[in-house]
């Protein structure tokens, strides 16, 4: 789960590190309020989950109260790269001395966290290290010695940040380890013209396999920039795993490896998959059930292409499933079914037995997925 | 001869006393594995009965190792004591942990990796299907019934995929198929299974199964171009994915332009790694290198590959 810059900031300033005072506003009198209290000049910052806001005109100074709620009403509800703002940032402005880059990063193939850090802060740090990578300092982090301030200093000393960053690099290590994130980074880190280091801006990714044990983190669960829309709340509040594509073709199957190949293989029939939706092993009736729900209340799917290859659960168990949840669910566009596996056989006649008109079978993926196709098309 | 799991192997199951835990201890039994014991603290000392077999729950790890003279654990415990598991596992000095658990938090991972790899302990997974040696053993969740002994290695980091494939190419059989898992951290990745599968004499043919995330497919790439003789061919799913969503797997994501499924199959290919654009075509792609034709390279590979079967092994050599 990706944080808002204004929920970065908030963990920021919790474990020490010095940040701008900021406020945040999802109308544009409240706006007006907060930049009130904020001293009368500040920045307007769109918050949404994705880079790039500067540029789309979601990050604006406002000189007093009355500009920062116009600018306000003007960011609030505009779309940024397909999010739509649904709250601003007001942060004071500083005067900037000079820019910093600083960040922990998974490195997957080291299987450990990485210190990146630059002296060329500001921009986009992939596009600092392809131009000139002797400016960007990696460190690879041993996970049972973190980051003590000695290994902070040390890596501070290597990038040409200046000392003070050190406590910015060891509070950022303690927030990446507390907070169970997946990356924390802060760009731009400045030195103001006072001399101080502030992280002006700032990115945290938490994971969400750490939920357990963050029972904080409901209250990290800001939704006014949820992606792939009501569709995806609705299979989430469902438990389903499931995320919105573009397409027509409805997509249901056991195993992410798998449902990412269906995609795939619908996609190469000339389709477009509409979803990705994982059941899992158990694709009880029930799950089943709530899958084709969430999947036909889509309205641009025109075919659903079930795909199940039976390992541990065999196919009877998943054909009895998809039978127990037509019963429950009214079906209103064509489905395909592809069961291969265990008792593939006995999977297939079970469906057959129940004959639903608007239910067909295929025996092999590929044949599956072109016949999917065309009833999408078809529709 | 397989990969990292042989008849020899002598397993425990963390967490066998668990519902899943006993669900696969059954199957796996089944399926000719020597479960040698459990491990549960809360229940050391007791046995367990599976069928015609009853089977010791052990204190620890090291317990059970001591009693029986395990070499591999398959971990089933929740994701909350998995860390804490595969470092008690890596304590005790074990061979081969096996991480079947779903849904650890990365950190956790991280470090039993780290901790692991400093002692010495070959760890597969997190969040895997485990690995099968068809006809001899099987440490995990994989359907042991699908396929049959053969002469394919198989890597992969999707279990369902994993089933695909074997089901496909049953007929042919399989020498082992490791399910690596799809985290963003892995304890054995897909080279170090390409370098087991290259040295293991009974696989003739290498199936590399990869999708969306990270670069481990481009670096097998690298290191087929550089030490696989033996036929390489692959299958990457997730071309269809959007960029910075998770597909399923916590490791499955394409990030800005980096972990595409495109440049993966670019880098295999460029390498001479044929790649199929579905499961059943990667199969046909397989039948027809292990058939000799057209792919004249492959043939060579293989050939090769067979005249090293033939070489007197020197265990066989010992005996007579």
């Amino acid at each position: 789960m990706d944080l808002y810059e204004y929920q970065a900031r908030e963990l920021f300033e919790e474990y020490g590190i010095l940040v701008p005072r900021a406020e945040v506003a999802d109308s544009a009198k409240e706006a007006r309020a907060c930049a009130e209290r904020l001293g009368g000049r500040v920045v307007v910052k769109a918050q949404v989950k994705t880079g790039g806001r500067g540029k789309a005109g979601g990050v604006k100074l406002a000189a007093d109260p009355a500009a920062a709620e116009l600018t306000a009403r003007q960011i609030l509800g505009m779309d940024i790269k397909g999010h739509t703002v649904g709250a601003v940032m007001l942060a004071q402005p500083v005067e900037i001395d000079s820019e910093f880059y600083v960040s922990y990063v998974l490195d997957r193939t080291r299987g450990r966290f990485v210190a990146i850090a630059s002296a060329e802060g500001g921009m986009d740090i992939e596009e600092v290290a392809a131009a000139r990578p002797e400016a960007v300092v990696r460190v690879p982090i041993d996970p049972f010695e973190g980051v003590p301030r000695t290994k902070a200093v040390e890596i501070a000393a290597a990038a040409g940040l200046p000392d003070a960053a050190a406590d910015t690099l060891a509070a950022l290590w303690n927030v990446l380890i507390r907070e169970d994130a997946l990356l924390v980074e802060v760009n731009p880190l400045v030195r103001t013209a006072r001399g101080e280091i502030l992280a002006l801006d700032g990115k945290v990714t938490l994971d969400d396999n750490a939920r357990f044990r963050q029972t904080r983190w409901g209250a990290q669960d800001d939704t006014r920039d949820q992606e792939g829309g009501e569709l995806e709340a609705a299979a989430a509040a469902k438990g389903l795993n499931y995320v919105k594509l573009d397409g027509e073709v409805g997509v249901i199957g056991n195993g992410a490896g798998l449902v990412m190949s269906t995609l795939d293989v619908v996609a190469g029939c000339g389709a477009r998959p509409a979803n990705f939706l994982d059941i899992g092993g158990g694709a009880s009736a029930q799950i089943m059930a709530d899958g084709l729900s969430v999947i036909l209340s889509d309205p641009s799917v025109t075919a659903v292409f079930v795909n199940v290859f039976g390992g541990i659960t065999a196919c009877d168990a998943v054909a009895d499933g998809i039978v127990r949840a037509l019963e429950s669910v009214r079906l209103t566009k064509p489905l395909v079914v592809r069961l291969d596996g265990n008792n593939a056989a006995r999977g297939r006649a079970i469906l057959d037995g129940r004959a639903h008109p608007l239910v067909e079978q295929a025996t092999t993926m590929d044949g599956a997925a072109r016949r999917a196709a065309e009833l999408a098309h078809a529709a | 001869m397989a990969v990292f799991l042989t008849k020899e192997s002598k397993v425990l199951v963390q967490g066998m006393t668990g519902a899943e835990g006993m669900k696969h201890t059954r199957r796996m039994l089944a399926a000719g594995t020597d479960v040698v014991g459990g491990v549960n603290p809360r229940k050391a000392g007791r046995t367990v009965d599976f069928d015609d077999r009853a089977v010791p729950v052990f204190g620890s790890v090291r317990a059970g190792m001591d009693a029986t003279g395990a070499d591999v654990t398959v971990v089933f415990v929740p994701p909350a004591f998995s860390k804490a598991a595969v470092m008690e596992a890596a304590d005790a000095g074990i061979g081969l942990t096996v991480v079947i658990t779903e849904g650890i938090p990365v950190h956790d991972s991280v470090a039993f990796h780290a901790y692991a790899t400093r002692h010495g302990t070959r760890v597969i997974g997190p969040n895997c299907p485990g690995l099968i040696t068809p006809g001899q053993s099987n440490a995990g969740i994989i359907p042991a019934d699908i396929a049959k002994p053969g002469r394919i290695g198989l890597v992969s980091k999707s279990g369902t995929l994993t089933y695909q494939l074997m089901y496909e190419l049953r007929d042919i059989g399989f020498s082992t198929c490791v399910g690596i898992g799809g985290d963003p951290v892995v304890g054995t990745t897909h080279i170090d299974c390409l370098a087991a599968f290259e040295a293991d004499p009974d696989t003739e043919l290498i199936v590399l199964i990869g999708e969306i995330g990270g670069d481990a497919e481009e670096r097998a790439a690298d290191y087929v171009k550089e030490s696989v003789s033996k036929p390489v061919v692959a299958y990457i799913a997730g071309f269809t994915a959007p960029e910075g969503r998770t597909m399923g797997h916590a490791g499955a994501i394409v990030s800005g332009s980096s972990g595409t499924a495109q440049a993966k199959k670019a880098a295999l290919e460029a390498v001479g790694v044929r790649v199929g654009s579905t499961p059943t075509e990667t199969a046909e792609l397989v039948l027809e290198r292990l058939s000799g034709s057209p792919a004249r390279p492959a043939r060579r590979a293989c050939e090769l590959a067979r005249a090293r079967c033939e070489l007197p092994r020197p265990d066989a050599a010992r005996v007579t």
